[in-house]
């Protein structure tokens, strides 16, 4: 058993990611959206598949990626996306609309119960006051903004984007779409030239002209609305969404054929006939297949990546690594801490394959805002600890790994909710050395700074509370505090510098006291101070472990902190929910540093060596310091 | 007592105080940008000796706390000083070395960028000439002899000489301006306006016209302070009858033209212009955007670069991320005109711009050579204890 331990969770793990990759099997009488969902179209500047499209639209609006109906039913972010442009009646009472806020009920005259999903068809009555509310909060920074101004401006975002995506593959009330395309068509030619005679000043046939303008009118609306980009042009690098394809048919004379099956897979859809339905989709991937090459793969992987989900799989591994090693330390060390070392080599080949994944679709380096930072800080602090758990064997690595990918996955998680997380980038960033070299410079150094911060947590945590910090773990994690926080200066350093030399390159300056600047030398500075103060002996190793703590508070500030300030020219993104939480993890820090000061006698780990206490002198065993300047290996 | 000095200025708890105020300093120079904008907060603790309270405008002030450029000094005098005093060389002291010399190099580039660095900007609109670029922040009064149609002589003077007030008086001018008003931020309102509260502050030219209101310094990022001067013009020549006061403005659009001495002169208020001996045109503006979307891709300014001393005559083409660098200055994309008609090149003349490039490298090398070494030794005993 205590062989074959670590393989069977190994095992065990394995098997479970490996379900994700199936495909979920369909009930009979319900259609597929499979194929659907792979069909590229463009957002936002990117093309992706409409199963993204679906997500992210859903995450805005629902602040989740399933829709739970209310007979209890659940259905996927296609389903509802699918309902929403095709069904528009029957999706206008989902309840996905999420309001939290108090006082935007109480616009509405509704009192704050239980429920917080609410359906278009119940805030239809009151669509005109939501407009006039988000109007107004919209004309303040983001800053100024009331938590009640924020939400209404949230609400009718939603409520926009919703009725956007309803014309965006055919218009909201279009019953029979393709036979209104056939009488569009067949109307053509006739209308077409009445139009161009009348702009000639010739005579022309009214009733003809009355006919088209109709249809003109309808296809402006749509076209003006449209959320999506569905048809490419013939080069492929421009798109047009079907409103703007139909007008240009006014010229052309012919109706683009993926407006046709985007209309045939409509109405096969509505008479829920599964067979015209999958033929009408395997005929559109297929056109799509020929002329996109590229993009159609490329959406076709982004949609295994949105199911196989890697990032939320890794969260519950590292969860159980970490708990693997934590109890690696009460008793059956060794076949714990092995399952935890196997178990964190495969959540990290898992979490690598979803940053690649990324790079891959993005054609980018690894960080290209919040979200993927986190990502990479969590990646980066994992192999850090995994190699220190290689070096040290003793599951404090692995312990690190575990908690460190655990907490920036759920940050990551959590900064996703404003929609796309693979955007586009903005012109001066769009720079893949700079973004290559620098931004991962920097996030690397506050992995590290992380990664040091946990360390000293664990370190105090054990030291206070339990008897299992024996001298030879204090001194150990000493070390490799140490041998982190040098590694973090390193990178923080060169991160730091290479920053400025980008903004010489592009803005004329090598330095700007830009807030997100001030963040990282404040890093460096602190890193500085660190080592220093170790060099010079003022610190020992419960200073070292203080300071390190610091660092947690230091990093989280430059990290989220200089964001929240909304000034500069690196505030890309307020995140006001997010103050509560910063604000929460440097005071939890701040607590832990105050009980890493305590008198030794408060440290159950220490108590009981307190009798013979180690001298000045006496051998120590190795050592990880600076040359010529002793350190003690006392917890002192 | 001299010792004593010298420990402490060579001290390693100089070094740890300082890094430690320049973190104490950043953070709450940090947080006041919010107030105050970046370049207020950036003049108040970053360049300059102390922290002052209050700020300025009550009639006494203390102050509180080092700012950057002391805390910059002290940690150089200190780095240079313990480096001079305990110097000796040693292979395994490598690292440190480099990296002490590396951040040396980059704080004396930051003081050298800090005081010898000009920043000015040129603004294009498309098929536009210019061989000069300007500077904003501060302004000159320029005037102007048109007499000769084949040039124009340019005697500029530049604002702080008007704001000292009194007589201004150059060799050039065969009269000499006398400052009646100085605002540094101010309103114009025309006078025939129905309910105009300001009286003119000049009699003479388009300036009679206008009143004008003085308002508190522009704080705000995007603005900027609009000075107005009143100058009276008295000839050098007897008899010296005054030729009037005048209005200058930053919110007149016009010079005020006026003869003298059988010569036209025009007096403009306008930013302080950089002149070059070569000249950008502006041929093409471009701004490209994301498909379906406003987000910018791309900002580029194709510009034709004429050098007549270097026979120079070339396209270049300015984009984000790859500026032009020409005779000691940089030309970077920094911005541009309503509904893009037009081009704002930012122009920096920055000697040390190569010092940060140099700094960069050494230190980085000398934090590796120094961990490295640590890591060598660290590994090396392990394995002698796991044996």
């Amino acid at each position: 058993m205590r062989r074959s331990f670590p393989w069977l969770v190994l095992l065990l793990a394995a098997g479970w990611l490996a379900g994700s990759w199936r495909p979920p099997t369909v009930e009979k009488n319900e259609l597929d959206l499979t194929a659907l969902g792979k069909l590229p179209v463009l957002v936002g500047g990117r093309i992706k598949p409409l199963d993204t499209v679906a997500r992210n639209s859903l995450l805005i609006i629902h602040g989740k990626q399933t829709v739970r109906l209310a007979n209890g039913k659940e259905i996927s972010a296609m389903q509802w996306l699918a309902d929403v442009v095709y069904r528009p009646a029957l999706a206008d009472d989902y309840p996905v609309f999420v309001i939290q806020n108090a006082e935007v009920l109480g616009l509405f005259g509704w009192e704050q119960g239980d429920r917080k999903y609410f359906s278009f068809a119940e805030l239809s009555p009151f669509l005109k006051q939501i407009e006039e509310q988000g109007a107004q909060s919209e004309k303040l920074e983001s800053v100024q903004r009331s938590a009640y101004q924020s939400a209404v401006l949230n609400l009718r975002n939603s409520l926009v984007l919703c009725q956007r995506l309803k014309n965006s593959l055919q218009p909201e009330d279009a019953q029979n779409f393709t036979k209104e395309l056939e009488a569009y068509a067949s109307m053509l030619p006739a209308g077409a030239q009445a139009a161009r005679q009348r702009e000639m000043g010739e005579n022309f046939d009214k009733t003809k002209l009355d006919s088209a303008a109709g249809f003109v009118q309808r296809y402006e609306t749509i076209a003006s609305a449209a959320y999506l980009l569905a048809v490419p042009s013939a080069q492929g690098a421009d798109w047009h969404s079907i409103g703007e394809i139909l007008l240009q048919a006014m010229r052309t004379g012919e109706i683009h054929p993926v407006v046709k099956a985007y209309a045939q897979i409509g109405d096969a859809y509505r008479a829920e006939d599964r067979r015209s339905f999958d033929q009408q989709v395997d005929l559109l991937g297929g056109w799509f297949a020929k002329g996109q090459t590229t993009p159609t793969q490329r959406a076709s992987f982004e949609f295994l990546f949105n199911r196989v989900d890697p990032f939320t799989h890794c969260m519950v591994l590292y969860v159980l690594a970490f708990l693997l090693a934590c109890g690696s330390w009460l008793g059956w060390s060794r076949p714990l801490n092995r399952a935890a070392f196997y178990l964190l080599l495969l959540t990290l080949a898992v979490h690598t394959f979803g940053m690649i994944s990324r790079m891959y679709l993005q054609e980018r380096p690894p960080v290209t805002n919040l979200y993927s930072s986190a990502i990479f800080i969590g990646w980066g602090a994992v192999i850090v600890s995994l190699v220190l758990e290689r070096i040290f064997r003793d599951g404090i690595g692995a312990a690190c790994a575990g908690a460190i990918g655990f907490i920036t996955l759920i940050i990551a998680h959590h900064l996703a909710g404003s929609g796309d997380t693979l955007e586009m980038l903005q012109a001066v960033l769009d720079t893949n050395i700079w973004l290559a070299t620098h931004v991962v410079a920097i996030t690397t150094g506050y992995a590290a700074m992380f990664l040091a911060g946990m360390l000293a947590i664990i370190y105090v945590v054990r030291g206070v509370f339990t008897s299992s910090l024996k001298k030879q773990t204090a001194d150990s994690l000493t070390r490799m505090t140490y041998g982190v926080v040098c590694f973090a200066t390193l990178f923080s350093f060169v991160g730091t510098v290479l920053g400025g030399i980008w903004a010489d390159q592009s803005w004329g300056r090598f330095w700007g006291w830009d807030p997100k600047e001030n963040g990282a030398v404040l890093i460096v500075l602190w890193c500085a101070i660190i080592l220093h103060a170790r060099w010079g002996g003022f610190i020992k190793q419960r200073g070292l472990m203080i300071m390190a703590l610091f660092g947690n508070v230091v990093t989280s500030f430059s990290w989220f902190g200089v964001n929240m300030l909304g000034v500069g020219l690196h505030s890309y993104g307020f995140m006001q929910k997010a103050f509560p939480w910063l604000v929460g993890f440097m005071v939890s820090q701040l607590v832990l540093m105050t009980m890493a000061a305590m008198p030794l006698e408060r440290w159950r780990s220490f108590r009981s060596s307190l009798g013979t206490p180690p001298r000045k002198g006496q051998p120590r065993d190795l050592k990880f310091v600076s040359p010529g300047l002793a350190v003690e290996a006392t917890p002192d | 007592m001299l010792r004593k000095f010298i420990d402490l200025v060579t001290s390693l708890r100089l070094t740890i105080v300082c890094l430690a105020a320049a973190m104490a300093l950043i953070f709450a120079g940090t947080i006041a940008q919010v107030h105050l904008g970046i370049h207020e907060a950036q003049q108040r603790y970053f360049q300059s000796l102390f922290v002052w309270w209050p700020p300025e405008g009550r009639g006494f002030r203390i102050p509180i706390f080092p700012g950057g450029h002391l805390i910059g000094g002290i940690l150089l005098i200190n780095l240079i000083a313990a480096h001079a005093k305990r110097f000796h060389w040693a292979w395994r002291k490598l690292g440190i070395h480099l990296t002490h010399a590396g951040l040396i190099i980059m704080l004396a580039g930051g003081l050298f960028t800090d005081l010898f660095a000009v920043e000015s900007h040129m603004r294009l609109a498309q098929g536009d000439t210019k061989d000069y670029s300007e500077d904003a922040r501060f302004m000159e009064l320029a005037v102007i002899d048109t007499t000769n149609p084949d040039y124009d002589e340019v005697t500029a003077i530049p604002e702080a000489n008007l704001r000292r007030g009194g007589t201004v008086e150059h060799g050039n001018l065969p009269f000499r301006l006398v400052v009646r008003h100085f605002f540094q931020n101010s309103r114009l309102h025309m006078l025939d306006e129905p309910d105009a509260k300001f009286t003119a502050i000049a009699n003479q030219g388009p300036g009679a016209q206008v009143g004008v209101e003085p308002v508190p310094r522009a704080t705000g990022v995007d603005e900027r302070d609009i000075m107005s001067v009143a100058l009276e013009i008295i000839p050098n020549q007897p008899p010296a009858k005054s030729l009037g006061t005048w209005l200058v403005s930053d919110g007149l659009g016009a010079p005020q033209i006026f003869s003298y001495a059988d010569r036209t002169w025009q007096l403009v208020l306008r930013p302080v212009r950089y002149y070059k001996p070569y000249s950008v045109t502006l041929q093409k503006f471009t701004h490209e955007r994301y498909v379906g979307t406003e987000i910018p891709k791309n900002f580029a300014s194709r510009i034709t670069l004429i050098d007549p001393e270097r026979t120079v005559n070339r396209d270049v083409l300015i984009y984000m991320n790859h500026p032009l660098r020409y005779r000691g200055e940089t030309f970077f994309q920094a911005g541009f005109e309503k509904d893009d008609s037009g081009s704002i090149l930012q122009v920096v003349h920055n000697p040390s711009f190569i010092a940060p490039y140099l700094a960069c490298i050494v230190v980085a090398a000398g934090l590796l050579v120094q961990f490295g070494y640590h890591l060598v030794g660290f590994s090396r005993r392990r394995r002698a204890v796991t044996v």
